[in-house]
């Protein structure tokens, strides 16, 4: 089935440090630009939910036509946030957590920075 | 080969899992290494201030920060901390107990003033094996740890002025050594609003 769906990781200090097209569904030109446009808008939704729960997952945040942003807060307030229109909860919610498992890794090396690790994006888009 | 153990070999780092490891690491080691940044930090700065501020905390600062992350995830099942009570019983008990092998002797709150908290350890281990020389006041090697618990505090969004401090004991030889933490205004303003 294919699905559309775009990813973003964004530091504590609002830096956004990777992102990347997950989907499998062929991928408009102009939707790129949609898609990072919905996410940084949800940004200041998550500043606030965060705040009111010791969650990490946090669903369906927000919602754009037919597409769904989903976020994952790390404990050091980096998010991780899934645009996406599939229903599958279980299936983003540990897709989030290797992420995050990965994430802690790549940290250790850089605290912050962008990750322009080429291991770190295959990792990503093959976990879809 | 003979006594060759079979280690995994992986390919690439990030397929390392993040398992516990060994927990305990060689305390003559460790305390060579701090010596050692303690001395060519101190080669590379013109006064007391700086180095223990900028240098010795700002590497704590690094440690707190990478400490967080993973042991949230490792030790609380990732649950993060949203109060100010839970992220400091946090870097009391889960933080010390990785880093120094016990939780910490006592954790106060400031009668003074609101926004001070103070963690106290009858003997840091990073002082342990250090004597500061008279003519360098009041500088004091717990500032590495002041950095880390200022790295944990500030990237969980509790941001915070954190140093350490020399406290005499009547009765003892060494004095004791406490982390003062002092949070910043928009911590407090937050509790409040939530709590």
């Amino acid at each position: 089935m294919a699905t559309t769906a775009s990813f973003i990781i964004v530091s504590r200090n609002d830096i956004p440090i990777y992102e990347a097209e997950v989907g499998s569904a062929t991928k408009r030109e102009d939707a790129a630009q949609l898609h990072q446009f919905v996410l940084h808008a949800a940004l200041d939704i998550v500043q606030d939910l965060a705040w009111t729960t010791s969650a990490m997952f946090l669903k369906n945040i927000d919602r754009f036509n037919d597409l769904v942003v989903s976020v994952y807060v790390t404990a050091g307030h980096t998010r991780l946030m899934l645009l996406h229109d599939s229903r599958n909860d279980d299936g983003i919610k540990s897709f989030f957590q290797e992420v995050h498992e990965l994430y802690i890794k790549v940290n250790f090396l850089q605290l912050g920075c962008s990750v322009h690790v080429l291991v770190f994006h295959l990792s990503i888009v093959e976990k879809n | 080969m003979i006594g060759v153990s079979k280690i995994k070999q992986y390919s690439n780092v990030l397929d390392k899992p993040l398992s516990k490891g060994k927990q305990e690491v060689s305390l003559s080691a460790f305390a060579f290494l701090f010596s050692e940044l303690v001395q060519y930090n101190q080669t590379q700065v013109d006064n007391i201030a700086e180095l223990e501020r900028s240098r010795l905390e700002d590497a704590g600062y690094a440690v707190g920060a990478r400490c967080l992350e993973l042991l949230c995830h490792r030790e609380k099942g990732n649950r993060r901390e949203t109060r100010l009570l839970g992220i400091l019983s946090f870097v009391h008990s889960t933080v010390w107990k990785v880093l120094f092998g016990k939780v910490a002797d006592s954790l106060e709150k400031g009668t003074e003033h609101e926004d001070e908290y103070m963690i106290s350890e009858k003997e840091l281990l990073v002082n342990r094996f250090i004597s500061i020389p008279k003519d360098m006041g009041t500088f004091n090697c717990g500032a590495f740890v002041a950095g880390i618990v200022r790295g944990v505090l500030d990237n969980a969004g509790f941001p915070a002025v954190v140093t350490a401090h020399f406290v005499p004991m009547e009765g003892q030889q060494r004095p004791r050594t406490t982390i003062l933490i002092k949070f910043a205004e928009e911590v407090l303003r937050r509790e409040a609003r939530v709590g």
